[in-house]
């Protein structure tokens, strides 16, 4: 049982990692972001490139190497969120919402089959396993690796939220997803604030990613797909554009996932997960969190 | 009684002279139909020309690519909802009929209400919760939606699980099979051409012709007003909800016959074929091609099926090239390669001359300076 809720909140750590890229630029230019799951899947291809470079410096195998590359990975992954933002989203930003879904799924598709005509097809390995001796702890299994990385999650989103809720650059942010005209008039740059919730959230994908792949030890292509649309449940179970919901939606659907594998088999998982995304859709648009959106026209 | 009669109002001569419609050949609308049949006569006698088994085949797929991307134009181009789980609809369908043909014995032609009854379950399954919001939630929805039937296949004991469903047979009418073949005149028609012939006639010309006329009736004009503004629509009178829904339902039935038409022809289906992936070519079919347009999505979907198969080498970036695409065209030309109101350059088009810089229209009270006409405007 306590081992269920554990396996539940370790995956969910995960999913309100990558739920939180998703809810923060949804809340800000009310754009899904398709391409966000596989910012998580470029992260763990970086990682798995810059530790290829930085094995022959240090060796393999530490938490403190990992942490390093977690970092290095972090600037880059953030990059090409800017990146992206810029080159793909920006310029459309006046046009059509269809439009702008369509362009995210092109840039999620672009990203995907990139990688894949660099690194092929095939799963590959990633140099660095985490593995310890488990802790017996209420009965449950726990791993040294496990605490650590959710210690890492715990820390990201803290930092996080204490830049968004009380700092000038967040409090930006917040303007401009109430309404971003308005903020424009009062002499908010938008555009550096969009650009740098793209670098926030793309980054915290990327971690999320290099954490992921340490953990399971294999990277493939296709892999940010799942993860997106799981962080997307998340973040509406939580309630989106909600920074908070972002955090408890990944937990509760890492909890739900836990839970749901255990009496229907790991096969149902997915199943289980997206019938839940329809349920709150029928039930509770709003989320858990969320206030009740009332859109401007 | 003397009945003083009431001064007849008689609308004022119009102001200026309209050119007399456009006759002939060259008048868009009769070109286009006529370029159509041309093409459609084309498309029927291409296997007395050459009837490989291989061009046959992939002609056959890219008919039925055609009457898939004809039901996601209906969802996405005309109706303005984005479907990303649009492969699902096939998947219902082609299961329905596989089941149905292989475990219970029915014939192609007598699964088709149950492939009907099938889809529209579950078009109202996932549209009826989400078309009720008003955001993008319907682009995720459907996207788990295609997950879900996609991992439920792979499970099930009945759909053959990752193995799929194979042995499917071809279509058979009243006793009579396309696999007995068929001989008229001297020459033999065997199952692949019967099949391509019966995609090309009832796929092809209903889906399409059925398609250009929803577009144009009532209700494809509420589609396309609740696209591009669902409040002014409604307060226009449009039900906007169940508009969606509709929609949503037409192309999901639409999806389905494409699917039981790509069970027949490949007589095998495993859940592998209802990837995302091919969503997301069905919608670059519909995008690339342009929105709401008949010809452009016609050409989408040839282009999207055919590519690969003309360009050997190219199929490896296929998946790059047209993510990349996807982003060129909706920056460069959102509405695709041939946009819903484009005109052949050589077409012969109505003008209707602007308004001469006269002041023909006298405002009592109004010196003459102040009447300017749009020209003068500017």
């Amino acid at each position: 049982m306590f081992q269920l809720i554990w396996n539940g909140l370790f995956v969910g750590s995960f999913y309100a990692l990558v739920a939180l890229g998703y809810s923060m630029v949804y809340g800000i230019i009310k754009l899904l972001n398709f391409a966000h799951g596989d910012l998580y899947m470029l992260g763990s291809f970086l990682a798995f490139v810059v530790l290829g470079g930085m094995t022959g410096l240090f060796g393999l195998g530490s938490i403190p190497i990992l942490l390093l590359v977690l970092l290095i990975t972090m600037l880059l992954t953030g990059g090409i969120g800017v990146l992206i933002e810029r080159v793909a989203y920006r310029p459309l930003r006046t046009s059509p919402r269809l439009a702008a879904l369509i362009t995210a799924v092109g840039v999620s598709f672009t990203l995907e089959y990139a990688v894949r005509q660099i690194f092929g097809a095939s799963p590959l390995v990633f140099p660095i396993r985490l593995q310890g001796a488990p802790v017996e702890v209420f009965g449950a299994r726990i791993t040294m690796p496990q605490l650590v990385l959710m210690l890492v999650a715990a820390i990201l989103m803290f930092l996080l939220q204490r830049y968004v809720m009380h700092s000038r650059e967040g409090r930006a942010m917040r303007a401009i997803a109430l309404d971003q005209k308005a903020s424009l008039l009062m002499g908010v740059n938008v555009n550096k604030v969009i650009s740098r919730t793209f670098f926030i959230g793309s980054a915290l994908a990327g971690a999320a990613g290099v954490m992921a792949a340490a953990y399971y030890g294999t990277i493939d292509f296709l892999m940010g797909f799942v993860i997106g649309l799981k962080a997307f449940t998340a973040a509406v179970i939580g309630g989106i554009g909600n920074l908070y919901g972002a955090m408890l939606g990944g937990i509760v659907l890492g909890l739900l996932e836990s839970f749901g594998t255990h009496f229907l088999g790991g096969q149902w998982r997915d199943v289980f997960a997206f019938g839940f995304l329809i349920l709150f859709l029928v039930f509770k648009p709003t989320g858990i969190l969320g206030e009740r959106v009332v859109e401007r026209v | 009684m003397s009945q003083t009669k009431a001064p007849r109002l008689k609308a004022p001569r119009p102001t200026i002279e309209r050119p007399p419609a456009i006759s002939g050949i060259l008048a868009p609308e009769r070109f286009m139909k006529l370029l159509a049949l041309v093409l459609f006569v084309v498309a029927a006698i291409i296997p007395f020309i050459s009837a490989t088994p291989y061009i046959i085949s992939i002609l056959t797929s890219a008919f039925i690519y055609i009457v898939l991307a004809m039901g996601l134009n209906v969802v996405v181009g005309y109706a303005g909802l984005l479907d990303l789980g649009y492969i699902a609809f096939m998947a219902v369908g082609a299961y329905t009929s596989g089941i149905l043909t292989t475990q219970f014995g029915l014939s192609m032609l007598e699964t088709i209400p149950f492939v009907i009854v099938a889809c529209i379950l579950a078009g109202v399954i996932i549209g009826g919760p989400t078309l009720r919001l008003r955001s993008d939630y319907l682009a995720i929805v459907t996207l788990g939606f295609g997950e879900i039937i996609r991992i439920t296949a792979n499970n099930l004991k009945i759909t053959g699980g990752p193995s799929g469903i194979h042995g499917i047979p071809t279509w058979s009418f009243f006793g009579w099979s396309f696999a007995d073949g068929l001989d008229i005149g001297g020459i033999h028609f065997n199952a692949k051409v019967l099949f391509y012939y019966f995609v090309l006639f009832v796929g092809i010309g209903l889906a399409v012709v059925a398609v250009s006329r929803l577009g144009k009736g009532k209700l494809g004009r509420a589609w396309k007003s609740v696209r591009d503004d669902e409040d002014v629509s409604e307060a226009m009178g449009i039900n906007g909800y169940a508009t969606k829904l509709l929609a949503y339902i037409i192309g999901a039935v639409w999806g389905g016959f494409a699917g039981t038409l790509m069970a027949s022809h490949l007589s095998a289906i495993s859940p592998n074929s209802f990837e995302f992936l091919y969503s997301a070519l069905v919608l670059m079919a519909v995008v690339l091609g342009g929105m709401g347009s008949t010809p452009g999505v016609i050409i989408g979907a040839l282009f999207v099926s055919l590519a690969p198969e003309l360009l050997r080498d190219f199929s490896e970036w296929r998946y790059l090239i047209f993510g990349v695409l996807l982003v060129v065209a909706m920056i460069f030309r959102p509405k695709g390669i041939w946009p819903a109101n484009a005109v052949l350059p050589f077409l012969k088009k109505r003008e209707i001359p602007g308004v001469p810089p006269t002041s023909a229209v006298s405002v009592v009270g109004a010196s003459d300076e102040e009447v300017f006409t749009d020209e003068e405007r500017r």
